[in-house]
C-alpha cells in the first residue's frame, strides 16, 4: 500500500516537475513580450500617478481586470472586439515572417468590411448561405487589397511599408465614396444596417446583452489554419526561409517573388476577415468622416507582442482587446480611455528595442555577477 | 482670374506644409534612415505649439509665458548673432562670434565677454518693445512655429535612440510614435482643459504686404492672402538645398545614406550623424504641424489629415531631391485645393464627383510613380537598413 503511495507521489512529483520546466521554458520564449507589457505598464503607471495620484492604483486594477469588470456581458463584448484584433494581428504576423511588414492591414481591413456590408445590405439571400457569403466576400477583397502591394514590391521591387500606406488612404476615401454611393443612410450619415440574415451568429445565449459572436471561433479556426500553413508545409517552409534571407531562399531555388505575392495576399485575406467579422453585426455601421481603422495598428502590437507567431497573435489579441475593455471601463475614474493608447505605444516601442535591451540587461547582469564575484573572493582572501 | 488666383493662394497652405515636412523627410532618408513618424511628430509639435501660441495670445504677461518668450528670443538673437559673426569671420573680420569660443586667449575672452553683452542688450530690448507694445501676431506665429520645432525634434531623438543606438526597426519604432502622440495629446489636453481641441483667436493671414503686393501679377501671387509661413517654407527650400548640395555635412549626409560602410571607414561617425538628421527632420515635421494647424484651422484638434504620410509621397514623388519635392508638393498642394474647392471651378463641379476623387488623386500618383519608375528612382540605397558596424 505504502509503496503504492510513493510511487503515485513520484508521479506527481515528475509531472509537476515536467510542468514547471514546460513553464519556465515558455516564460524564457515569452520573456520579451513580458518585459515590454510590464515597462508599458510603468510607464502608464507613471503617467496616471503625475496626472491623479490618488486614483492611478485602482484605475490600473480596472484597467488589467478588463473586460472581467462587465461580468459575463463584458467578456461577450472582449470575445467580440479581439477577433478582428486577433486577425489583423495573423496578418502583420504572417507577413514578418515573410520578411515584409505589412502596415497596409488597416486598408485590408476597410475594405473586407465595406464588401461585406454591401453585401449583407443589397443582396437577399437564406440565412447561412448569407453570412457566408459576406464574409468570404469580406475575406477576398481584404486579399485583393494586400494582393497589389506584394505585386509592386515583387515586380518592381517597391518597398511595401510606402505602398502599403498610400493604399490605407487609398482605401478610406473609396470606403467613403462606395459607402455614399451605394448603402448611406442618410439620416445618420453612415451606411445602411445589415441584413438579419447576414448577421454573424451571436453568442447571446452565453453572453447575454453583448456583441459577441462566433468571430472569435472562426479567428481561432483561423489562426490553427495558419500555424499549420506556416509550420506544417511546403509552403510555409518556403516563406520563411525568405523571411530569413531573400538571396539564401532565391539561391536555394526558392521562388521568392512567388513567396512575396502569397504572402502578401494570405495576409489581405485575414485583414479582410477582420473587417468582415466586425462589421457583420447589425447596428455597426461605418461612418462617413475620413477614418482609418485602428485595429490595424493594434494589430502590429498584437504580431509584436505575440513574437511574430500566429498562436502567440491569438493570446496578445485576447489580451490586448481585454485592456482596451479595461480603458473603457476605467472611465469611471478620470483617466481619458486615450491612456490605453500610449501603454500601446511604449510596448510597441519597447518590443522594437528589445533585443538590444536584452544586450544591455545580459552586461548588467555579467557585472554585477562579476562584481560579486570579485567582492566574494576578496572576503575569501581577508 | 479672380478664382485661379483664389486657387493658387489656397494651393500655397497646403504646399507649405508638405514642402517643409517633406524637406525634414528628406534629411532623415538622405541620411538612411525612414522616418515614418512624420504624422506623430506633427501631431505632437502642433499640440504644444499651438498651446504656445494659445497662451501668448491671451496670458501674454504670465509667469509661464515670459519664460517662453525669454528663451525664444535668447534663441532667435543668438542664432542670429552666431550666423553673422560666422559671415563677417567668412570676409576675414576679425570677430566677436561665440563661434570662437574654443580660443583661449584673454583678449578672446574679452571679445567674448562683449558679445555675450550684445547679445543680452538685444534680447533685453526686444522683450522690453513686447512689453511695451505687445506681441506682434506674426511674431506670435513665429515663436509658437519655434515651439512645435524643438518639441518635434526632441520627439524624433525617441526615434533617432531606438532606430540609430537600438538597432530597432525603423518602422516599428516609428510606429509607436506615431500612435503616443495623438493619445499623448488628447489624455493631457483633456485633463488640464476638459476638452481636447485648442482654439487661438487670431487669423495669421496677411491680407497684402505693403508695396510688393500692388505689383500687378507677381503681387497677386506672392504677397496678397499669404501665411509667413510660405516665406519661411521657402527659406527653408534654400537652405536645405545649400545643406545637401554644398556643405560638409551634406556630403557626408548623402555618403551615410549611399554607403555607410565606406563613409564609416573614412572616419565619419555614421551614428552621430544620423542622429542629427533625425533629430533636424523631427524639427522640420514639428514646424510643419504648427504651420498646418495654424493656416487651415481655428483650433488644433489632435490630427494633421495625414499631411505627414502625405509628405512622404511628396518625398518619394520628388525623387528625393530638393527641386523634385518642390515640384511634388506643387502638384499635391494643387490637388488638395481641388479636393477643398472644386465646387467654386464651374468645370469641375459639373462633373459631379465628390470631394474624395480628388483626395485620392496624390495616393495613386505616388502608387504609379512607384510601380513604373521605381528603376530609375534615386532612393538612398542604404535606406531603411540598420547599420551595424560589425556588418558588411
Amino acid at each position: 500500500m505504502n509503496e503504492h503511495k510513493k510511487q503515485a507521489k513520484d508521479v506527481i512529483v515528475k509531472i509537476l516537475k515536467k510542468l514547471g520546466q514546460a513553464i519556465l521554458r515558455a516564460l524564457v520564449v515569452i520573456k520579451p513580450s513580458l518585459i515590454a507589457i510590464g515597462l508599458g505598464l510603468f510607464i502608464g503607471l507613471i503617467i496616471m500617478l503625475i496626472f491623479d495620484a490618488g486614483d492611478a492604483f485602482p484605475a490600473l486594477g480596472t484597467l488589467l481586470i478588463g473586460g472581467f469588470n462587465g461580468g459575463l456581458r463584458g467578456i461577450g463584448n472582449t470575445l467580440y472586439q479581439a477577433a478582428p484584433i486577433i486577425l489583423t494581428g495573423l496578418a502583420v504576423a504572417f507577413a514578418f515572417r515573410t520578411g515584409l511588414f505589412n502596415i497596409g492591414a488597416s486598408g485590408q481591413m476597410m475594405m473586407g468590411a465595406y464588401v461585406a456590408i454591401h453585401i449583407g445590405v443589397r443582396y437577399t439571400l437564406p440565412g447561412t448561405v448569407h453570412w457566408i457569403i459576406a464574409f468570404l466576400a469580406g475575406m477576398l477583397a481584404g486579399a485583393i487589397w494586400g494582393l497589389i502591394p506584394g505585386l509592386l514590391k515583387a515586380l518592381s521591387n517597391v518597398n511595401e511599408v510606402v505602398s502599403s500606406i498610400m493604399m490605407n488612404y487609398i482605401a478610406g476615401n473609396l470606403l467613403i465614396i462606395f459607402i455614399m454611393k451605394y448603402v448611406f443612410n442618410p439620416t445618420y450619415s453612415r451606411s445602411l444596417n445589415i441584413l438579419r440574415t447576414a448577421e454573424l451568429p451571436l453568442l447571446t445565449s452565453v453572453f447575454p446583452n453583448s456583441t459577441a459572436n462566433i468571430g472569435i471561433f472562426i479567428a481561432i479556426i483561423v489562426v490553427i489554419i495558419a500555424h499549420i500553413i506556416l509550420h506544417k508545409t511546403t509552403l510555409g517552409f518556403g516563406l520563411r526561409a525568405s523571411g530569413f534571407s531573400m538571396p539564401g531562399s532565391k539561391y536555394a531555388g526558392m521562388n521568392t517573388k512567388a513567396n512575396i505575392i502569397t504572402a502578401m495576399t494570405l495576409s489581405g485575406s485575414f485583414a479582410g476577415m477582420a473587417g468582415a467579422i466586425a462589421f457583420l453585426v447589425v447596428g455597426k455601421n461605418i461612418g462617413t468622416a475620413f477614418e482609418i481603422f485602428p485595429q490595424g495598428f493594434d494589430g502590429i502590437s498584437v504580431a509584436l507582442l505575440g513574437l511574430g507567431e500566429p498562436i502567440g497573435a491569438l493570446f496578445a489579441g485576447l489580451f490586448l482587446a481585454n485592456i482596451r475593455m479595461g480603458a473603457f471601463y476605467m472611465q469611471r475614474y478620470s483617466f481619458v480611455p486615450q491612456i490605453i493608447d500610449m501603454i500601446i505605444a511604449v510596448i510597441i516601442y519597447v518590443t522594437a528595442i528589445s533585443a538590444a535591451l536584452q544586450m544591455i540587461f545580459k552586461r548588467y547582469g555579467q557585472q554585477f555577477k562579476a562584481w560579486r564575484l570579485s567582492r566574494h573572493e576578496k572576503k575569501e582572501g581577508k | 482670374m479672380d478664382i485661379l488666383y483664389l486657387l493658387i493662394q489656397n494651393a500655397y497652405i497646403s504646399m507649405t506644409v508638405l514642402l517643409v515636412v517633406a524637406l525634414g523627410g528628406l534629411l532623415a532618408e538622405r541620411s538612411g534612415v525612414t522616418n515614418i513618424a512624420l504624422e506623430g511628430i506633427m501631431i505632437l509639435g502642433a499640440f504644444l505649439g499651438v498651446w504656445a501660441i494659445h497662451g501668448l495670445e491671451i496670458y501674454p504677461y504670465s509667469l509661464m509665458t515670459i519664460v517662453v518668450m525669454i528663451v525664444v528670443v535668447l534663441i532667435w538673437v543668438i542664432s542670429l548673432d552666431v550666423l553673422v559673426n560666422f559671415g563677417l569671420s567668412k570676409l576675414g573680420f576679425k570677430c566677436v562670434g561665440l563661434n570662437r569660443l574654443h580660443m583661449k586667449q584673454r583678449e578672446n575672452r574679452l571679445y567674448i565677454a562683449l558679445n555675450i553683452f550684445i547679445v543680452l542688450v538685444f534680447a533685453s530690448l526686444i522683450m522690453l518693445s513686447f512689453f511695451l507694445f505687445g506681441i506682434p501676431k506674426q511674431i506670435i506665429l513665429i515663436m509658437g512655429i519655434m515651439i512645435g520645432g524643438a518639441v518635434g525634434g526632441v520627439y524624433a531623438m525617441v526615434h533617432a535612440h531606438a532606430s540609430i543606438y537600438m538597432k530597432a526597426d525603423q518602422v516599428i519604432s516609428a510606429t509607436a510614435l506615431n500612435l503616443f502622440a495623438p493619445a499623448f495629446a488628447i489624455f493631457t489636453a483633456r485633463f488640464i482643459q476638459r476638452g481636447q481641441q485648442i482654439p487661438f483667436s487670431s487669423s495669421f493671414m496677411i491680407p497684402k504686404i505693403p508695396l510688393l503686393g500692388d505689383i500687378p501679377i507677381i503681387g497677386e501671387l506672392f504677397f496678397t492672402r499669404v501665411f509667413i509661413s510660405f516665406y519661411i517654407a521657402l527659406a527653408l527650400l534654400v537652405i536645405i538645398w545649400i545643406i545637401v548640395y554644398k556643405s560638409k555635412f551634406g556630403l557626408r549626409l548623402r555618403a551615410c545614406g549611399e554607403n555607410p560602410h565606406a563613409a564609416d571607414s573614412l572616419g565619419i561617425n555614421i551614428y552621430k550623424l544620423r542622429f542629427k538628421a533625425v533629430t533636424l527632420s523631427g524639427v522640420f515635421a514639428g514646424m510643419g504641424g504648427v504651420i498646418f494647424v495654424i493656416s487651415t484651422s481655428t483650433e488644433f484638434n489632435v490630427t494633421v489629415a495625414g499631411f505627414g504620410f502625405l509628405a512622404i509621397a511628396v518625398l518619394i514623388f520628388g525623387n528625393w531631391r530638393p527641386s523634385g519635392i518642390l515640384m511634388a508638393a506643387i502638384f499635391f498642394g494643387f490637388t488638395k485645393t481641388l479636393a477643398a474647392s472644386y465646387t467654386a471651378i464651374p468645370f469641375l463641379d459639373n462633373l459631379g464627383l465628390q470631394r474624395e476623387y480628388y483626395e485620392l488623386i496624390p495616393f495613386i500618383a505616388t502608387l504609379i510613380i512607384l510601380a513604373f519608375f521605381s528603376k530609375n528612382s534615386q532612393a538612398p540605397k542604404a535606406l531603411g537598413q540598420i547599420y551595424d558596424q560589425g556588418k558588411r
